[in-house]
């Protein structure tokens, strides 16, 4: 099982793995050392590490590890067919598909025990059928007509696949979340896939009701009620409770909960989750200089603000959309600044568990 | 044969890494055989269709190489090559 006593963090300049000991959180691994760490994640049914590296100069890469981060093992990231073609905003034709980034690593469901998938950039669901030793581009998805025409980059020159989240109950059901694109469901382990965006918003477009182009930052579930989703979207905070079928905007303008990248769903009650906000799309610091978390029991209607431990001046931080956590009672997130938190009860009182680290990609309790 | 020198801080990668000499009439051709040398080498110098990566040089004597997309700069025996990455990041 998880601990909620032992995290791994992706950040700019390593994997770090923090473990609860006495006396407080401690850092017990510093991995990949000086390397950009997208994500990074426990993979349970096997016991094993999965990171993804971002070198400046040597592309994107895949790591594993069998034994708790001491020593890792690269192995052959995933390549975008020869004939696979990508387009931004910023490219008037078609260019090869090369990889540009590994979003995020999804270990499959306990009944595909040798299942990995992988999001990446530039739009691309990636998966292994080995245990990770080879990944295949999926390409019904790839194929999907909406793709060249309307998926575009978003915080990034190519689209992005950050959220992969296989139905517990049934795994030939899987959604993902695409900036920008939207939601797209398979109900048939990849064949054919649908696009899911009815009622999101995309106000950076001239039509916000658009099929697809949405930005959802981070789509989560609730583990033991999968049909009640949340996603933190560019355009304000939304919740679905009919398995991503309709959304609805559950976030104001104007409130402190509504612009952010990261969003936590309780693993029990669907009609509770937590975001870290920043001000808006046009200034990406923390509301009011007050680094704060909100939470919502009531499915979206009303949100409480919980400041206690928390920098209430002068905070610039920005949690990104990997960036926080939840296990049971215990949250945690990492910021763009380096400040990493810890909340063990349910987000009401924080510790500051330190303030000099590298900027925070990625948060997983092991 | 044209000999290979790369930069330190692929050495971070591959520790063993070391001037060498290798079998090429193309650049593309010595990076297949460093490849075989040094099992995985390719996949840092180029990306998933053959280019070079945009943040990594290859300089053939004191010449940056001019096709970055198919590597098809001929080389002779007696040629240096030198694997340098581009400064870039922070």
């Amino acid at each position: 099982m998880g601990s909620p006593n032992r995290v791994i963090l992706g950040t700019r300049k390593g994997l770090l793995i923090l473990e609860q000991r006495k006396g407080g959180w401690r850092v017990t691994n510093h991995s990949h050392v000086g390397a950009p760490v997208p994500y990074a994640i426990r993979d349970r049914r096997h016991d094993v590490l999965w990171a993804s590296l971002d070198h400046g100069h040597w592309g994107s890469k895949l790591k594993r590890s069998d034994d708790h981060g001491k020593t890792w093992e690269e192995v052959p990231a995933p390549a975008y067919p020869k004939a696979a073609k990508m387009k931004s905003w910023m490219t008037e034709k078609p260019v090869p598909a090369t990889l540009r980034y590994i979003w995020v690593i999804e270990p499959g469901p306990p009944d595909r025990p040798d299942r990995i998938y992988l999001g990446t950039e530039p739009g691309g669901l990636f998966q292994s059928n080995d245990g990770g030793k080879s990944f295949r581009l999926v390409k019904s998805l790839w194929n999907h007509p909406s793709r060249i025409p309307s998926w575009a980059g978003g915080g990034r020159d190519f689209p992005g696949i950050h959220s992969i989240l296989v139905d517990p109950r049934d795994s030939k059901r899987i959604l993902i979340g695409i900036s920008c694109a939207g939601v797209f469901e398979t109900l048939d382990e990849g064949k054919t896939w649908e696009v899911r965006n009815q009622g999101l918003k995309a106000d950076f477009l001239p039509n916000p009701d658009v099929e697809v182009g949405h930005d959802p930052h981070l789509v989560d579930a609730c583990k033991s009620d999968p049909d009640m989703l949340w996603q933190q979207n560019h355009c304000g905070i939304f919740r679905s409770k009919d398995g991503a079928k309709s959304w609805t905007r559950v976030s104001k303008k104007k409130g402190t909960a509504h612009f952010g990248f990261a969003i936590a769903v309780d693993e029990k009650d669907g009609d509770t989750a937590w975001v870290v906000p920043a001000i808006s799309d046009e200034v990406r610091i923390s509301v009011g200089g007050a680094l704060v978390v909100c939470r919502t029991k009531d499915g979206g209607k009303s949100w409480k603000t919980f400041r206690s431990g928390l920098p209430q001046k002068e905070s610039y931080d920005v949690v990104f959309r990997h960036g926080l956590d939840k296990r049971n009672g215990t949250l945690a997130f990492g910021t763009t600044t380096g400040n990493f938190y810890v909340s063990e009860d349910r987000g009401k009182n924080w510790s500051t568990v330190g303030t000099n680290f590298p900027p925070i990609y990625s948060v997983r309790f092991t | 044969m044209p000999k290979v020198q790369f930069t330190r801080h692929l050495k971070t990668h591959f520790p063993t890494l070391s001037e060498v000499e290798v079998e090429g009439g193309t650049v593309g051709q010595v990076v297949i055989a460093l490849d075989q040398r040094y099992p995985g080498l390719k996949s840092y110098l180029t990306d998933d269709q053959g280019s070079l990566r945009r943040h990594v040089n290859i300089f053939v004597n004191e010449e940056l190489i001019r096709d970055r997309t198919r590597l098809t700069d001929v080389l002779r025996p007696r040629d240096r090559l030198f694997v340098m990455q581009a400064l870039s990041g922070g």
